[in-house]
């Protein structure tokens, strides 16, 4: 499979005065390939919205590279960017939020249409309804009617249909189903694997839900305070963990069945440094287990320890 | 389940009620629950949002009240004491001695602009009767016992200076300072990132079993409640539905609702893109409530007499279910 989407040592910084910055993205090297899920997890803070944000150039991020379906987004701008966005596009954590209010919801899904210049109204009419119907909304019931009528499940799907109507070729998903209800999440997921399916979208797909990514996902990327851990197959990851990093956040899900014992998820007590001021040399030294002086003084370099499994850490656990 | 000392449960709850008037009418947020709880023994409480979790807790120790515009009706006792009965004052005085709690935003609880080691302090020296001296040094000692790293220090901070991890450290260090015999944890990691959260479950439980206290534990995560509870209490539209040991809950539900809950988690030991049993529609409007079953319209076991009559919670020796077509005893969800 080739890459639809590549970054390149992408750095993301937010100055928070006193001439201080937070290291949001730090160095990260990333593919996303044509046709799969890649699953991007990690702990709040760890950069995972800044990475997507910055996919997007909103903002663009400081330094790095991202080259989408053979564009250079980081080179773009204005008009040219426009021109490429309908191939790119993103749902939010919060679905009622990501929707105007004021909005009815036939104008939330067409805007990107108008946006994208067609012109045609019974063009945009026709595609409104036929994608609505594809994210199982009624067009007659939903048409006329706005966000706050809707519960969050179904704002979801609007915002779904939205992010569907220009046909674009990456969505990236922050955090889709985090907001939304026990009960209505396997909706949400359902429908977006089908969707995939049915347009051949590939997806990033951010979640600090491990169950979730795991069950989306083609592959998975885990984050920690900026950086890349650890990037490999759904399956190897999940089976042999090889960043101590991503062992311990598996350890820590907490598992829906009583006969499942809870995890040692073997970390040293204390709680995640800031990103304003992260750790010298590996950035998560300060709750590994294995941490020796070498962690401290050497960044580990994201590196291939087997075919498709790369690892960000002088000790791995396999290999 | 094993009996109090005198063989009474240290809670009773019987026919809990809140409404709440809205301009669409009366919303039961909690429609007539009733359970007990043994001391020493965790419940969780689990159910969407909406379900009616936090208001059913909250009115159990006085939280909502008549000021918000809401009727609360039934009977809670205590050892055997009527809270509903008691005096502001009365009331007070059984939440600072006898019940904690720990919200999920723990600024809920803690006061920004007194130090921690004060607030630690200030339930010990009004309700055990220490001094300001002894107060102060108990509130350094319960810092450490949370696992605060140099609590000399931190006891002279204030709340924004300590990270959200931190923060709910201290807000359990002042639920349990007066040695309660309740906890209530109204989803006390939700806002927690996972590794954290698995720290703060473990100082919760090992301070309730260290100190014998019985804990309320309400969470939308059925992973929390399966690693955590004794007994769970399942609710949906302001009502239990089921009410059984954790085990029998995950292993034989009786209660639709709750089996379909179950089968729609995204399990770890399934191979990517498996799909996942969602359940249809969503729950009701509380204030449009119909006749019959809150679940009928999502629920694949549904019958006439589910549209048109609500099913009481039936109990099965230590179970209760509410429903007319319960799944068979012994049933399994595969997981
Ligand atoms: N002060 C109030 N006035 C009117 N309605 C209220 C009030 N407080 C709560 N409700 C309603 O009561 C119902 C139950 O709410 P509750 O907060 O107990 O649910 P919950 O199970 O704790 O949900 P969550 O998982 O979101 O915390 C909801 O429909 C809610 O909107
Ligand atoms: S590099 Fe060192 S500190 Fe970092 S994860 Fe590996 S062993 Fe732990
Ligand atoms: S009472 Fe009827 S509708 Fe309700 S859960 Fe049971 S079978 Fe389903
Ligand atoms: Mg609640």
């Amino acid at each position: 499979m080739t890459d639809l989407l590549r970054i390149t040592d992408l750095n993301v910084e937010y100055p928070v005065g006193g001439g201080r910055h937070v290291h949001a993205v730090s160095d990260v090297t990333l593919a996303v390939r044509h046709g799969e899920t890649l699953g991007l997890v990690g702990e709040s803070g760890s950069g995972k919205s800044s990475l997507a944000r910055a996919l997007l150039q909103l903002p663009p991020p400081q330094r790095g590279s991202v080259l989408f379906d053979g564009n250079e987004l980081t080179q773009m701008r204005g008009e040219a960017l426009r021109a490429v966005r309908p191939r790119l596009q993103m749902i939010f954590q919060d679905p009622i939020a990501s929707l105007n209010p004021r909005r009815r919801v036939a104008e939330i899904v067409a805007e990107p249409l108008i946006v994208s210049g067609v012109r045609d109204p019974a063009e945009r009419t026709r595609r409104v309804r036929a994608v609505m119907e594809a994210v199982g909304l009624d067009p007659d019931v939903v048409w006329a009617r706005r966000p706050h009528e809707f519960s969050g499940g179904q704002c979801q799907r609007i915002a779904i249909a939205r992010a569907l109507v220009l046909e674009p070729k990456l969505i990236v998903c922050d955090e889709p189903v985090s907001a939304l209800d026990v009960s209505i999440r396997a909706q949400i997921l359902n429908l977006l694997e089908d969707m995939k399916a049915r347009f051949g979208l590939t997806l990033l797909f951010i979640a600090h839900d491990l169950a979730v990514v795991k069950s989306v996902s083609d592959r998975v990327a885990v984050m920690y305070l900026g950086k890349l851990c650890e990037v490999a197959d759904s399956a190897s990851l999940f089976a042999t963990p090889a960043h101590p990093y991503t062992a311990a956040l598996m350890a820590a899900i907490p598992e829906p069945d009583p006969d499942v014992p809870l995890g040692d998820t073997k970390l040293k007590p204390g709680d995640p440094p800031s990103p304003l001021d992260p750790p010298s040399g590996c950035r998560f030294r300060t709750r590994c287990p294995h941490a020796v002086d070498r962690c401290a003084a050497e960044v580990p370099p994201l590196r291939e320890i087997a075919a498709g499994r790369e690892v960000a850490c002088h000790f791995p656990l396999i290999g | 389940m094993s009996g109090a000392v005198s063989g009474g449960p240290l809670l009773s709850v019987r026919d809990a009620r809140v409404g709440f008037g809205t301009v669409r009418g009366l919303l039961r947020a909690v429609d007539g629950v009733s359970f007990d709880l043994q001391a020493g023994r965790t419940l969780g409480v689990v159910g969407e949002s909406g379900s009616g979790k936090s208001v059913l807790v909250r009115s159990l120790i006085g939280l909502v009240g008549g000021g918000s515009g809401a009727v609360v009706g039934g009977q809670v006792l205590l050892e055997g004491q009527d809270l509903r009965g008691l005096s502001a004052a009365g009331l007070r005085e059984v939440l600072g001695r006898d019940i904690g709690i720990v919200f999920q935003d723990p600024m809920t609880s803690l006061n920004p602009v007194m130090k921690i080691g004060r607030q630690i302090g200030e339930g010990l020296q009004l309700n055990r009767g220490l001094d300001g001296a002894a107060a102060a040094r108990r509130a350094v000692e319960l810092l450490a016992e949370v696992g605060i790293p140099e609590p000399e220090r931190r006891a002279v901070q204030y709340p924004h200076e300590l990270s959200g991890g931190m923060r709910q450290r201290v807000a359990i260090a002042i639920a349990i300072a007066c040695e309660p015999k309740l906890l209530i944890a109204d989803e006390p990691t939700t806002a927690l990132d996972v590794t954290v959260q698995r720290q703060i479950l473990d100082l919760l439980q090992r301070e309730q079993r260290q100190r014998g206290m019985a804990m309320i534990l309400i969470t939308h995560d059925l992973g929390v409640a399966a690693g955590r509870a004794d007994d769970i209490m399942v609710m949906y539209a302001g009502r239990a539905v089921e009410m059984a040991t954790t085990r029998e809950i995950f292993r034989g539900p009786r209660m639709p609702y709750t089996e379909a809950l179950l089968r729609s988690l995204p399990r770890l030991s399934d191979v990517a893109h498996t799909r996942l049993s969602a359940i249809p529609g969503r729950p009701p409007d509380l204030a449009r409530r119909g006749m019959g079953c809150a679940f009928a319209p999502r629920c694949t076991y549904r019958s006439d007499r589910c549209e048109t009559e609500e099913p009481a919670l039936t109990r099965d020796g230590a179970r209760g279910f509410a429903c007319f077509n319960p799944l068979a005893a012994g049933s399994r969800v595969v997981a």
